[in-house]
């Protein structure tokens, strides 16, 4: 198994981050050790082994769907990068 | 003065109790210590001057009460601290105050303790050494350019060094047992849904515990009985009946039985590990628990397992770090461009990395190969200590492979960073507590740590264990204040 640039540039674009030719290519070295080392779990059979997803094996509760912070919409606009009283401002996404 | 900042917490539990000491002397005196500390780099956020004011306020009309009456402590910077500034250690935080507080923090306010700041860490908890961090690397009370290992790094350096009395760490795959262990402090990572995670920053949801690091087990045992709560607010919060941990705690292990797992004695580990946990083993024995051999076959696939695991949660987590709503942003051409130069901009290269390693393994083609295949794997980790635990009551091991290492020497090499955490990995798999506890000295003078693993919900059980190795132990860390001028 071996990871070419052509995978990091699809990589790159699926967890949205851009990277230059540079970091690429030291990627590529750094992803391609790092999945060698995970290549051991092939030593292993699992076919019959059943995944485990959580350790904590419960349902999920329900609860009433009930606004709990009331009149935090200040603070947490206020945390938006771009300034502005009322709205999350993105760049243009419309023509 | 300085003489405040030696005391454990239980010491000055009681001097605030009895009256010989008051809240604001407390806080002043770790809050001048930490003035005289910075080239520690221990703290991200300081809140000194809140502290004195809340450490007055409490003076005034002090709740005796309390678990943790006017004691002052420093968090780890993972934990949202309501109107306090959060930053997870990233640059992509770097502005974020949070409108909430984390479950966690808030049990340990509302038993008394007052936040003195929040402490350094490894970006987004992900690194063994403090060195990720966007707001630099943290260094080793023990010795000069010494990593304090990570992720909970500023918080092991902030305890050993006596900047605060106590604290909380976060840890996904040793980041509290192992920076306890390179800087002879106890850190105790609590069974998987003891500790609420609402509030915490998050990085591998699965695998994710908050848990209490300090200078003793038996304050240790006391945070952990604050913090630990079931919590509606986190949807794997269990409900089940929480022991008086500091008060029922007992270095009466007698009968125990302890397993000694064949597989944790790996290729290259330093004679001087092997020694001391030889040596650990005596004293349980001599304790009176009986030492049962034991395998746990698995234990050389949890690191390959664990970066694949890990990385998928993160690179989903992480998925809301847009610039949108928080945190910084980059500017772009257009929307996704935005999103592009923010991450890019915003993370750090080893988060990116591990974000991209999650990508891939849940892309389209590799899902089974890779993600699918290692929750089958973590399945086969955890029957292995369950078929253990059959036979036996704990299991100890070394905590880390090795003592503290130094800045720099590992940065470049990710998996040689990784293999640091190849005793404390299978615990988060099999969602397990442990507990490290300083045991020796290496050589060089390096504190080492021993692990002892738990079963499910039984933290009592280990910390009991902890606290009869303790007792015999009797460990000194070797700490000259070198930092102070």
């Amino acid at each position: 198994m071996s990871i070419d640039l052509k995978t990091i540039k699809h990589i790159s674009k699926l967890s949205r981050i851009s990277v230059d030719d540079q970091r690429a290519k030291k990627l590529v070295g750094d992803l391609n050790s790092i999945f060698d080392f995970i290549e051991k779990l092939n030593e292993l059979k699992t076919e019959n082994v059943k995944p485990l997803t959580s350790i904590a094996e419960t349902t999920l509760k329900l609860r009433s769907d009930e606004v709990q912070s009331k009149n935090i919409r200040e603070q947490i606009i206020k945390n938006s990068p771009q300034d502005n009283e009322d709205y999350f401002v993105v760049p243009k996404v419309i023509e | 003065m300085s003489d405040i900042t030696k005391q454990s917490l239980t010491e000055l539990v009681e001097s605030i109790k009895n009256k010989k000491l008051s809240s604001s002397e407390v806080t002043k005196a770790f809050i001048e210590r930490s003035e005289k500390s910075k080239v520690l780099n221990a703290f991200i956020t300081e809140d000194f001057t809140s502290a004195l004011d809340k450490a007055k306020k409490f003076d005034q009309k002090p709740n005796l009460d309390l678990k943790l009456p006017g004691i002052p402590m420093a968090v780890k910077d993972l934990f949202c601290t309501k109107n306090v500034k959060t930053t997870a250690g990233s640059k992509i935080l770097n502005n974020f105050v949070p409108t909430y507080e984390s479950t966690v923090t808030e049990n340990i306010w509302s038993e008394g303790a007052i936040l003195l700041g929040k402490l350094n860490c490894d970006e987004f908890a992900m690194g063994s050494s403090n060195e990720t961090s966007f707001f630099g690397n943290v260094q080793n009370p023990i010795d000069k350019n010494l990593v304090p290992g990570g992720s909970s790094g500023g918080s092991a350096s902030a305890v050993a060094g006596q900047l605060t009395p106590i604290t909380i760490g976060t840890d996904t795959g040793g980041s509290i047992r192992q920076p306890a262990s390179f800087t002879g402090t106890v850190g105790l990572k609590p069974t998987y849904g003891s500790c609420s995670r609402y509030g915490i920053v998050a990085f591998a949801s699965s695998l994710d515990q908050a848990g209490p690091m300090a200078q003793n087990v038996k304050d240790c045992a006391l945070l952990q009985e604050v913090i630990s709560s079931f919590d509606a607010k986190d949807s794997t919060s269990i409900n089940f009946k929480r022991s008086h941990y500091s008060k029922d705690l007992t270095n009466n292990i007698k009968g125990k039985k302890i397993g000694i797992p064949k597989e944790y004695r790996v290729d290259g580990m330093p004679k001087e590990i092997e020694d001391l946990w030889q040596k650990g083993i005596e004293y349980v024995r001599n304790c009176g628990a009986e030492i049962i051999n034991i395998s746990l076959p698995h234990t050389s696939y949890a690191l390959p397992t664990y970066y694949i695991v890990a990385p998928a949660e993160a690179s989903s987590n992480l998925a809301r770090y847009d610039g949108v709503k928080y945190g910084y942003r980059a500017n772009g051409e257009n929307l996704i461009d935005m999103y592009e130069k923010t991450r890019s901009e915003g993370f750090g290269v080893e988060v990116q990395r591990r974000i991209m390693i999650g990508t891939y393994v849940l892309s389209s083609g590799y899902y089974d190969a890779y993600y699918l295949k290692a929750q089958k794997v973590r399945r086969l980790i955890k029957n292995d200590f369950d078929e253990a635990y059959k036979k036996v009551d704990a299991i100890l091991t070394p905590s880390t492979p090795s003592s503290a290492f130094k800045i720099g020497e590992k940065t470049n090499d990710p998996v040689s960073m990784y293999l640091n955490d190849i005793f404390t990995v299978p615990v988060n798999l099999a969602g397990l507590p442990g507990i490290s506890i300083p045991a020796g000295h290496d050589a060089k003078g390096y504190p080492l740590g021993l692990q002892i693993i738990g079963k499910a919900f039984d933290e009592q059980n280990i910390l009991n264990i902890a606290f009869a190795i303790e007792e015999k132990i009797n460990f000194k860390n070797k700490i000259t204040d070198w930092w102070i001028k």
